[in-house]
C-alpha cells in the first residue's frame, strides 16, 4: 500500500467527527424516509398478525417464502463483520483500518434485521419467545434437536460478540467526543458511555487486548452462525433440493462473498456521502476488490460442487427438481440474471485495476453481487419447495403478496436507518485506529536512512 | 407394552368415493374447503384420494390412493419442531399439540407425504353447520399445524369405556368406537385400523413376524408380507421414515409387472 496521505491528528479529528457534530443536508430527509418505510412494514406486520398468514402469498407447498429467504440475506450480510475485523485484524491487514467500524455496525444490524425476520414468519408471533430455553410455567424445554432452536443461539451469540466488538473499538473515539463537545449534557453522556477513558497506557493495552481476544474468540462463531442456517435446510429428507451435506460450507462461503460486498458498497457511500475520500483511497477499494476475487472464486466452486454433488446421483427427482430451477419460467430467467450478477459480470470486472480503483464501479459489482446473492437464496428455497411431490397434486408456485415484500423493504430500511443513526451519533470510521495506522506509517531519518518510527510488536 | 396404532390400506378395494374424506372433515372440525381455497393451494384435507393414471393409451386405467398421516416411527417432522409441538407418543402416534404450536411450518417442509395443513385463515364455518362441530375435538385457530390424529379423541373414548366395562381397548365389541372415521365410513373396507406393534417393530427392526398379531389388521399386514407375492409395502419406505399405514397393491391379472410407489 503505497498511496496514502499522512493528515495530522486535529484533522482527523475534524473530519472524522464532522457527521457527529454537523448536520449533513440530505441525513433528516433520509432517515424520515426510511423511518417511513419501517412504519409501512411494521404495518403490513400488525395487518398480517391480524388476517392471518393467508394475506402473504405462501401456500401448501410453499410454506416458506420471502421471510426465509430474507432472513438467510441478511445473516449472510452479517458475516462482513467478521470477516473484515477479525480475519483481517487477525492478519494485520492494514487496509481494514477505515472500514472496521462500518462493517461491525452493519453486521450488528443486518443481525437485528435476521433476528426479527422469524417474527414475521411465524404463524404466531406473540409465541415467538418459545423456542428460548427460558424456564416458564409451561414445562416444556424447547426441542434441542430442531435447528429452529439452534439458530436463536448462534445468531443470539452473534449479535452479542459483535456489539462487543463495537462497543470497545468505540470507547477511545467516544472520549474524543466527550473532549469535544459543548453542550455540557451531550458531555455528560459521551463522558458515561466511554467509561472513565483517559487514554493511559495500561487503558490502551486494555482495549487492545479485549479487541484481539474477542477477534479470536468469536472466530467459531463465524463457521457456526451460517452452518446453523443452512442446517435449516439441509435436515429435511423430504425435500430434494435442500438435503445436501455440502450446504454448511456453502452457505458460509456465499455469506462472504455477499458480505464483504456489501462492506465495498459501505465504502463507496461513505466517499460519497460523507466525502471521506482522504480515508478510503483507491488502495483500500483494491485490496476489498482483490479479496472478492478469492471469495466470489471459492464460493463459484462450492456453487459448482453442489451441482455435481446433485447431477451425479442421476436421480430422477433430483433431476427434475434442477430442470425446474434452471430451465422452467420465471426460475430460469432469475437463474440467468443470478449467475450474470453473482459471478461472471463482477469477477471479470474486478480483474481490472482501474475498476478496482474506482469507488463507482466497485459499488456497481457489489450492488450486483448482493442482487445475485439474493436471488441465490430465493432459487435455493423457493424452487426446492414448488418441486411435484409425488402423491398429490397440490402443485404450484408462490407469489409474493405486496404485504410480503413491504415486510422485505422493512428490513432493507431498518438496517439502513440504523446506520444513518450511528453515524449521527458515533464516527463512522474509527478515529483512534486512523491515527493508529498513521503513526504505524510514520517514518523518520536516522542518519542517511529513513526508517519506519515504530515497530509492531 | 403399549400399543403402536397402524392401518392397513387395501387399494384393490378402494373406488375412490370420498367418503373417508367427508367423514374426517365432519369428525374432526376440519373447515369448509371452498373453491377459493382449493386455488390458493390452502386446502386442509387429512385424508385424500389422490388420483392417478396407470398404463398407456388405450389402456390406461385410473387408480386411487387414500393419503393420510403415516404415522412414521422416524417422523422427518418431529425432530424440527422447536417448541415439541409435535412428538411421538408411546401409542406410536404421531401427535400434534396445537397450543404449542408457533407456526414455524417446519414440519410441513419436512413431510415427504403432503399431510401436514396449515391454518392460513381462522376457520369459519355457515350458521347452518355451528352445532355439528364435535365436541371432543379442538378449532384450531389460524396461524398453526394440523393434520390426521388417528382420530385419537376416539381411541381416548374407547379407553374409557374399556376401563369402566373391564375389557381390553382393542376389543371386537369396541371396535367401531375405536375406528378412526374413515375406517367406519369406508364402504368396501378398504381401510383397517389396530393396535399393530408386534408386527410393525418386527418389520423396523427386521425380525420375523409375530406368529400371532395382536389385532385383525396387523394379521392381514402379516400375510401380505410374508406370502409369496404378497401385495404389502409402504409408501416412500426408502426415505427411512418407517410409517404406521401400510398399503396393499391393487391385483391385476392383466399386468405382469409389479407396480409399487416407492
Amino acid at each position: 500500500m503505497q498511496d496514502h496521505i499522512q493528515l495530522d491528528q486535529k484533522q482527523i479529528n475534524d473530519d472524522l467527527l464532522a457527521g457527529v457534530l454537523g448536520m449533513p443536508k440530505w441525513w433528516l430527509p433520509a432517515v424520515l424516509f426510511l423511518t417511513l418505510v419501517v412504519f409501512a412494514g411494521l404495518g403490513s406486520f400488525g395487518y398480517m398478525m391480524n388476517k392471518g398468514l393467508g394475506v402473504t402469498g405462501l401456500n401448501r407447498p410453499v410454506m416458506w417464502g420471502f421471510f426465509i429467504v430474507n432472513f438467510v440475506f441478511w445473516i449472510g450480510i452479517s458475516h462482513a463483520g467478521i470477516m473484515i475485523s477479525a480475519i483481517l485484524r487477525l492478519t494485520q491487514a492494514e487496509w481494514r483500518r477505515p472500514v472496521t467500524r462500518a462493517a461491525e455496525v452493519m453486521t450488528v444490524f443486518s443481525l437485528m434485521a435476521a433476528l426479527h425476520t422469524p417474527l414475521f414468519h411465524v404463524g404466531r408471533p406473540w409465541r415467538e419467545m418459545w423456542v428460548f430455553p427460558y424456564d416458564f410455567a409451561r414445562g416444556v424445554w424447547p426441542n434441542v434437536r430442531s435447528p429452529f432452536v439452534w439458530d436463536p443461539s448462534a445468531v443470539g451469540t452473534y449479535l452479542i460478540a459483535s456489539s462487543l466488538f463495537v462497543f470497545i473499538a468505540l470507547i477511545p473515539d467516544l472520549a474524543v467526543i466527550r473532549d469535544r463537545a459543548v453542550n455540557p449534557l451531550v458531555k455528560k453522556i459521551y463522558g458515561t458511555m466511554c467509561l472513565g477513558w483517559r487514554g493511559t497506557p495500561r487503558q490502551w493495552k486494555l482495549q487492545a487486548v479485549a479487541g484481539i481476544l474477542l477477534s479470536a474468540l468469536v472466530l467459531p462463531v463465524f463457521v457456526s452462525v451460517h452452518s446453523i442456517v443452512s442446517w435449516d435446510f439441509a435436515v429435511l429428507i423430504g425435500v430434494e433440493g435442500w438435503h445436501s451435506t455440502i450446504f454448511a460450507p456453502y452457505f458460509i462461503i456465499g455469506a462472504i462473498h455477499s458480505g464483504v460486498s456489501a462492506v465495498a458498497m459501505l465504502m463507496a457511500l461513505s466517499v460519497w456521502l460523507w466525502g471521506l475520500d482522504k480515508y478510503l483511497r483507491p488502495d483500500h477499494f483494491d485490496a476489498i476488490g482483490r479479496l472478492l476475487i478469492v471469495v466470489a472464486t471459492t464460493w463459484f466452486f462450492f456453487f459448482f460442487l453442489e451441482w455435481v454433488f446433485a447431477l451425479y446421483t442421476l436421480e430422477g427427482v433430483e433431476i427434475s427438481l434442477r430442470e425446474l430451477q434452471v430451465f422452467q419460467w420465471p426460475y430460469g430467467m432469475l437463474f440467468l440474471i443470478f449467475l450474470a450478477t453473482a459471478f461472471f459480470i463482477p469477477v471479470p470486472m474486478w480483474m481490472f485495476k482501474s475498476v478496482r480503483r474506482s469507488a463507482f464501479w466497485m459499488f456497481f459489482t457489489t450492488l450486483l453481487v448482493n442482487v445475485g446473492m439474493w436471488l441465490e437464496r430465493f432459487l435455493i428455497i423457493i424452487p426446492g419447495l414448488v418441486r411435484r411431490q409425488p402423491f398429490t397434486f397440490d402443485w404450484g408456485t408462490y407469489h409474493p403478496s405486496i404485504i410480503e415484500i413491504l415486510i422485505v423493504a422493512e428490513t432493507f430500511a431498518f438496517v439502513a436507518l440504523g446506520m444513518l443513526l450511528f453515524s449521527k451519533f458515533f464516527p463512522l470510521i474509527p478515529i483512534f485506529d486512523i491515527k493508529e495506522g498513521m503513526v504505524v506509517r510514520d517514518e523518520i531519518k536516522i542518519g542517511r536512512r529513513i526508517v519506519p518510527a515504530t515497530i509492531r510488536e | 407394552m403399549a400399543e403402536s396404532w397402524g392401518m392397513v390400506i387395501d387399494l384393490d378395494k378402494c373406488t375412490g368415493c370420498q367418503a373417508c374424506v367427508v367423514a374426517c372433515q365432519s369428525e374432526n372440525n376440519i373447515p369448509i374447503n371452498d373453491e377459493g381455497l382449493f386455488n390458493q393451494r390452502r386446502a386442509i384435507e387429512w385424508i385424500r384420494i389422490e388420483r392417478y393414471w396407470e398404463g398407456e393409451f388405450p389402456d390406461v386405467k385410473a387408480r386411487f390412493i387414500p393419503i393420510l398421516c403415516q404415522h412414521c416411527a422416524d417422523a422427518p417432522c418431529e425432530p424440527v419442531c422447536p417448541v415439541f409441538a409435535t412428538y411421538h407418543n408411546n401409542e406410536g402416534l404421531n401427535v400434534q399439540v396445537y397450543n404449542r404450536c408457533i407456526g414455524t411450518r417446519f414440519c410441513a417442509n419436512g413431510c415427504p407425504y403432503h399431510v401436514r395443513f396449515f391454518n392460513f385463515w381462522e376457520p369459519e364455518w355457515p350458521d347452518s353447520l355451528k352445532n355439528q362441530l364435535n365436541p371432543d375435538v379442538t378449532v384450531r385457530s389460524r396461524g398453526i399445524m394440523e393434520k390426521c390424529t388417528f382420530c385419537v379423541q376416539r381411541i381416548r373414548r374407547t379407553g374409557r369405556k374399556a376401563a369402566q366395562a373391564g375389557i381390553d381397548k382393542s376389543d371386537a365389541e369396541l371396535e367401531r368406537g375405536l375406528n378412526p372415521a374413515c375406517v367406519n365410513a369406508c364402504p368396501t373396507q378398504t381401510l383397517e385400523f389396530g393396535d399393530m406393534i408386534d408386527v410393525l417393530t418386527a418389520v423396523k427392526e427386521g425380525t420375523r413376524l409375530p406368529d400371532e398379531p395382536k389385532s385383525k389388521a396387523g394379521a392381514k399386514v402379516k400375510k401380505e408380507l410374508e406370502e409369496d407375492g404378497g401385495r404389502g409395502y409402504r409408501l416412500r419406505e426408502q426415505l427411512g421414515t418407517n410409517p404406521s399405514v401400510v398399503y396393499l397393491r391393487k391385483v391385476d391379472e392383466h399386468r405382469k409387472e409389479v407396480i409399487t410407489h416407492g
